[in-house]
């Protein structure tokens, strides 16, 4: 489904990965672990398309396609979802209205018919039971005064209405409670299925813990130094990211 | 400006002798403060951005004669629900009764030429009121309005009568024939206790050059609401110089929304004069401009009396070429204690080349007031535009989507649900939100 080759990106004149290599196949959930400042989020930004990164270097693959080559929009409606860490607070724009936006032009793209109101309301309807959203949240505008629990909530929310292929989750973990974070994790695995894909990005094993991946990269200075099965996971908790500093420094000096 | 353009005004002027008793001393101190001051040029502090005097060209028009425009030529520009509305309507500047259409009671409304009124009993109150706004626009292209206003409108709203539908007063350049100069002049009173929304449209019939100098004075009495919205959605050719003047006479409410659209050159002069204590008001603007559009919005809130609230807030977004321009004054009179005065200005740029210029401009001359103002001038939110993006919204919808949000509460300040959702349309339109 995925597929990068020695992706080289950074901001202005800072490089901050420095030759990805990652293959994601159809049904698995992969995680991304490391340090503050190893390129996590870059990775993220860098796959959703945002234009502040300038990628120098490799190539990606998504379903078949040049993803680099594609307008973020086109990448979402290509299958691709970002939630984001810190989700955009827009005033005067409802969720309902900007959703059902998202929902009906990324149909267009793909040949379908808009869905009309009652359809859409029904589908609504059903997908706020897997991240128990209010209607009445929904309703307000976009992220404005929802409490971290909430934004995390409704990126899933937005993410069950898309129904992507490939869903990156970007630290969706921070700064959520055990409660929300349960909320969010059931509401991801109702969604996992044979035909799509996770990239979870995490800091904490924490979340490994309700959303259990197959495989889990540790990402340091901008490159996967170390994949493994979610039993990696554990072990970084353990032993924290100094090991991984250590083994790397032992490499190098060998 | 030249002799020969003094001269021209000066002899239609002497044409339409001889105006009513109650109209002749406004009109003649109109003619010779035009004559004096000659058009104001751009070292005028107030008249900087919009360069006026370059409209009278050799070609420019002004005729007193009524040019033949059919209904069926306004038809297409008709506000929501003008078949239950009271539809008033001018051409070139000149009060049609023919064209317009009244359809509130006689026991809710009075409406009749300027100079039909100035004959009636309407004289009285026409002669002490008309050209109350000229203390605060001390400058030819005002005055010259002025001269002509026998031309021009009488409105009433009867004592008590709260009005469920509007009144529309539509102002038709009519453009086939060469380029006109409108001068439309309109003298509005609420009576005491009466309830009113008044909203104007321009229609230019044509699409070719026109020019209009509005003046529109309102007098609002004792508990009296008016509700009053401009609604510019010309073309490029279209410019225009209007000045709406609003005096409480009596503690009431007063709420203006002005909403621009499109135009060549456009002046917008809104006054709200707070002459009676506990008086409030509400200003709101929205300028949403493309091509090589201007549009100045100066406003005057004149704080006479104490204790009254006012509240304003201008929102502009300039594409292309295009220039916003916001000069908001407040002047707080000696006396007028406890007074609110709140401002805001807030402006986004869409191109390299379009530009804002703000100023706010406060004159507070009592101790104890609460005021405060302030403005912005930024770029549409990059980190919103990529969010709304990443969701598969294209970047053109995604900017009509943050433009609108940004519009909306200015927007939600139409009051009349029909008027709001025309509005809304044609903001939708030009933002090109599509799906």
């Amino acid at each position: 489904m995925l597929k990068i080759t020695d992706l080289h990106a950074g901001i202005e004149e800072k490089k901050i990965l420095k030759g990805i290599n990652l293959q994601i196949k159809a049904g698995e959930v992969h995680a991304i672990m490391g340090p503050n400042g190893s390129g996590k989020s870059t990775l993220a930004s860098v796959l959703a398309g945002r234009e502040s990164f300038e990628v120098t270097g490799g190539s990606v693959e998504f379903l078949g396609k040049d993803l680099l080559d594609m307008a973020p929009e086109d990448r979402a409606r290509e299958g691709m979802f970002l939630a984001f860490q810190y989700p955009v607070e827009i005033p005067g724009v409802s969720t309902t209205n900007f959703i059902k936006t998202a929902v009906n032009e990324t149909r267009k793209y793909r040949g379908q018919e808009p869905l009309d109101a009652v359809a859409f309301l029904k589908l609504m309807k059903e997908r706020m039971k897997l991240v128990q959203i209010d209607q009445s949240l929904l309703s307000r505008s976009l992220n404005e005064g929802f409490s971290g629990g909430e934004k995390k909530r409704n990126e899933i929310f937005q993410m069950a209405m898309l129904e992507p292929k490939l869903a990156i989750l970007d630290e969706t973990d921070s700064g959520l409670d055990i409660d929300a974070l349960r909320i969010v994790a059931n509401g991801v695995n109702q969604l996992r299925s044979k035909d799509n894909a996770f990239l979870v990005v995490t800091h904490y094993q924490r979340l490994l813990e309700y959303i259990v991946p197959d495989f889990v990269h540790v990402l340091y200075n901008g490159r996967i130094v170390k994949s493994g099965t979610k039993e990696l996971a554990l072990e970084l908790e353990e032993k924290g990211y100094d090991f991984i500093k250590n083994e790397i420094l032992v490499a190098e000096q060998a | 400006m030249s002799k020969e353009t003094i001269q021209y005004f000066s002899g239609l002027y002497t044409q339409t002798a001889p105006y009513a008793p109650a109209l002749k001393a406004f009109s003649g101190k109109s003619m010779d403060d035009f004559s004096k001051w000659g058009l104001p040029g751009p070292k005028h502090e107030e008249w900087k951005y919009a360069r006026v005097a370059s409209l009278f060209r050799n070609d420019l028009k002004f005729s007193l004669e009524m040019p033949s425009v059919s209904a069926s030529d306004i038809d297409p520009f008709r506000l929501p629900g003008n078949g239950s509305a009271t539809e008033l309507i001018f051409v070139n500047g000149l009060y049609s009764s023919a064209l317009s259409a009244i359809r509130h009671t006689a026991s809710d409304i009075v409406a009749l030429s300027m100079e039909d009124a100035a004959r009636a009993d309407y004289g009285d109150f026409i002669a002490q009121n008309l050209g109350h706004s000229a203390s605060y626009h001390p400058d030819g292209i005002h005055a010259l309005n002025g001269a002509f206003a026998g031309k021009g409108l009488f409105l009433r709203v009867k004592k008590g009568r709260i009005l469920e539908q509007p009144i529309y007063i539509y102002h038709v350049t009519d453009s086939r024939n060469g380029f006109p100069f409108a001068q439309p002049r309109s003298l509005v009173q609420v009576e005491d206790g009466a309830q009113v929304q008044i909203a104007e449209q321009y229609i230019n019939i044509g699409g070719q050059d026109s020019f209009t100098n509005e003046v529109i004075e309102m007098v609002a009495g004792q508990d009296s609401v008016v509700d009053y919205y401009k609604i510019q959605n010309e073309g490029s050719l279209a410019n225009h110089v209007g000045t709406t003047h609003i005096r409480q006479a009596g503690k009431c409410l007063t709420n203006a929304v002005t909403i621009t659209l499109g135009g060549g050159m456009v002046r917008n002069n809104l006054n709200m004069i707070m002459e009676s204590e506990h008086g409030e008001s509400h200003m709101y603007g929205l300028y949403l401009l493309a091509g090589k559009t201007l549009v100045d919005n100066h406003t005057i809130v004149d704080n006479v009396m104490p204790h009254c609230f006012s509240n304003e807030l201008y929102k502009g977004i300039m594409d292309d070429e295009s220039t916003g321009v916001f000069n908001g004054k407040i002047f707080v009179r000696k006396d007028a204690q406890k007074t609110n005065a709140y401002q805001s200005n807030k402006n986004i740029l869409l191109s390299e080349k379009a530009s804002a210029n703000t100023k706010p401009q406060l004159e507070i001359f009592a101790d104890d007031v609460k005021c405060s103002h302030g403005c912005t001038v930024g770029r549409l939110d990059e980190e919103a535009l990529f969010y709304l993006r990443a969701r598969g919204i294209s970047e053109q919808n995604a900017r009509a989507l943050l433009l609108h949000a940004f519009a909306l509460d200015v927007l939600a300040n139409i009051k009349h649900e029909g008027l709001r959702t025309y509005v809304d349309a044609l903001i939708s339109e030009r933002l090109g939100f599509n799906i």
